[in-house]
């Protein structure tokens, strides 16, 4: 796993200043954080596509729906706890309801605007966003994938949230197949466990599926980039293989990836099933890292949290 | 239902070909209060709608319909339509029946109104009625979403027009002042705000709610250039007075504000915030229906 040289924020910047010759209807709106998302590197090159309107958040997404209208395609930029709560009306009464194609890129997602604190940590988005008629949700693992879920999402009709990171993380898809929305991207075969992961913790639960194998546990995995609408065939096919699921992601346990994969096995597949994510509290200020191990995320936990599902034993 | 009020084709042909503005202000002055009249038989037999908004905004909607706006009703999607967001989406009733009688849709689905299956929504819906270009309901996304509109036109080097009808309850939302200040930074040339100031919302007079006034200067305050003059937001000749005024201007964006009447034209309903909702029952709707055809037939002297 190559180690990261740039943040995914910065690589999403990069990716819209690459893909704005291809995309000239594409425009770029964000509410006084482009230093931070990055959106500064395009509207230093296509000032008159790049739309600042403060902190304003509700206002931005409304604008864009109204561009959206007319046939443009913009990109929302600022903070991931900040679109999906400040701009929710928005999203839901505006971009949803009219299914405009409008890209929402929600970034510090997670709790990687570690030293901000639980103001700026974004830990339930996913579950609002989900909640969506009409919505899709992209949760990118690396700087690879969210390059790929944004070129993907400019080709949809409808409205896309994509999650990223603030952090330089760990490039896992340099030379994989692109990203395709919808489809879960299996990374390994097994049989005694399906563990279902997205985000940034997709490189630990690599990590604890090996240490897995090692102990002679197999472990299908499957990194869920597209937690809305989820590929339902994909995940079906291995749990009724596995029989017992694992899902992870940097999010709070209520609603999330966890929620999705439960709400599709409770009707179509019963599992055992266990969640390793953010416990249904606020967190703190802190190193990335640090905060995402305190707050249940590592890859002891994934694998403790894996062989307690596979030796049957109550988490 | 008989809504036998509904214009005509004929009636409605000849408005649209009429040279002589006076002679069309005053038709359409007519034309506004047959609106009124199948906005109150709907509400009144579908037990359900907002009369008080509806008719306040009879005159402003009928004259950007049936005058300003470079629309095809049978070709609501053009893309260089003029665009008009009705931010103070209870005003739906009035807004399909003049949509309908303009020829986007058929005037006797209007008779469907809050009906399951219909294609016209309790609030505006873009996706399901001809000629809304935007759904609203909830208030207060109206400026910044014709922004948006007015920044396309900008950026794809078209002229249409960007109209936003904003009424007292969107402008106690804090995100129609996010969009204030913000045209005003941008100013996109065409976008156009157009305040249906009737002054009172669901609760009660906005002077006890939430006052907006002095609502010119705050607008100027924002650095909007807003009509010297205050018009008559129930005389089409004032509205068309203020049209032309509009078509003057070269600084963006523009605001002109309607002294208005919430539930004009019924003695009993008009400015009471009690008939921003309620149910019209059998009696009020006898007595509000015979005030609106002695007013039509008033108007109907002078065409």
């Amino acid at each position: 796993m190559a180690a990261a040289g740039i943040s995914m924020r910065e690589a999403f910047g990069q990716a819209l200043v690459g893909l704005a010759g291809s995309h000239p209807e594409m425009m770029v709106l964000d509410a006084d954080v482009s230093a931070s998302s990055r959106t500064v590197l395009f509207g230093k090159q296509y000032p008159d596509r790049f739309f600042n309107v403060g902190v304003a958040e509700a206002n931005m997404i409304d604008i864009a729906a109204g561009m959206a209208t007319c046939g443009l395609r913009p990109v929302v930029n600022t903070f991931a706890l900040f679109i999906t709560l400040k701009g929710a009306d928005q999203v839901r009464n505006i971009v949803c309801y009219n299914n405009l194609p409008v890209v929402l890129a929600g970034t510090y997602a997670g709790l990687s605007d570690s030293f901000d604190g639980a103001s700026h940590q974004s830990v339930l988005d996913v579950a609002i966003m989900r909640a969506m008629p009409n919505m899709t949700v992209v949760v990118p693992a690396d700087n690879v994938e969210v390059r790929q879920a944004l070129e993907a999402a400019l080709r949809r009709d409808g409205p896309t949230y994509i999650r990223i990171c603030r952090n330089p993380t760990p490039v896992l898809f340099e030379d994989a197949a692109p990203l395709e929305i919808g489809r879960i991207r299996k990374l390994r075969d097994g049989a005694d466990l399906t563990i279902a992961v997205c985000g940034i913790p997709t490189y630990m639960a690599i990590e604890a599926a090996g240490r897995l194998a090692a102990a002679g546990i197999s472990v299908d995995l499957l990194e869920v980039s597209t937690v809305k609408p989820i590929d339902e065939a994909a995940l079906l096919e291995s749990v009724r293989k596995t029989g017992k699921v694992l899902t992870v992601e940097e999010h709070t346990v209520v609603g999330g990836l966890g929620g999705a994969v439960a709400e599709i096995l409770g009707r179509r597949a019963p599992a055992r099933m266990d969640f390793v994510g953010v416990p249904d509290c606020f967190a703190e200020s802190g190193p990335y890292m640090e905060l995402l191990s305190k707050y249940g995320i590592s890859t002891q936990e994934i694998e403790s949290r894996a062989r307690q599902l596979v030796e049957g034993v109550a988490a | 239902m008989a809504v036998v009020e509904t214009a005509s084709r004929v009636d409605i042909d000849r408005v649209l070909g009429e040279p002589d503005r006076g002679r069309k202000a005053a038709q359409l002055q007519h034309l506004a209060q047959q609106f009124r009249i199948t906005v109150l038989d709907i509400l009144h037999e579908k037990g359900t709608g907002h009369w008080g908004g509806a008719a306040s905004a009879a005159e402003l909607l009928v004259s950007l319909y049936f005058d300003a706006l470079n629309v095809r009703p049978d070709e609501p999607l053009w893309a260089d339509r003029d665009r008009l967001v009705v931010s103070k989406g209870h005003a739906s009733c009035m807004l399909y029946t003049v949509l309908a009688n303009r020829g986007f849709f058929p005037a006797g689905e209007l008779s469907t109104f809050r009906q399951l299956n219909s294609r016209l929504q309790g609030h505006p819906c873009m996706h399901t009625t001809p000629g809304v270009d935007m759904s609203t309901g909830s208030l207060g996304h109206g400026a910044s979403v014709a922004l948006g509109m007015a920044l396309s036109a900008r950026v794809l080097r078209k002229i249409w027009w960007s109209y936003v009808l904003i009424g007292d309850g969107d402008l106690n939302e804090g995100q129609t002042w996010e969009a204030i200040m913000a045209a005003a930074k941008f100013k996109p040339p065409r976008l156009v705000a157009l305040v249906d100031y009737n002054k009172v919302q669901l609760d009660g007079p906005s002077d006890e709610i939430m006052p907006m006034d002095p609502l010119a200067d705050k607008l100027r305050a924002f650095r909007w250039n807003v009509a010297p003059a205050v018009y008559d937001g129930h005389s089409v000749a004032d509205i068309f007075e203020s049209f032309e005024w509009i078509r003057r201007q070269q600084d963006w964006p523009a605001a002109v504000i309607y002294k208005t009447h919430k539930g004009r034209g019924v003695s009993f309903m008009e400015d009471n915030a009690f008939w921003h909702g309620a149910v019209i029952d059998d009696a009020s709707h006898a007595t509000a229906r015979a005030e609106l055809l002695a007013t039509l037939a008033e108007l109907e002297a002078k065409l």
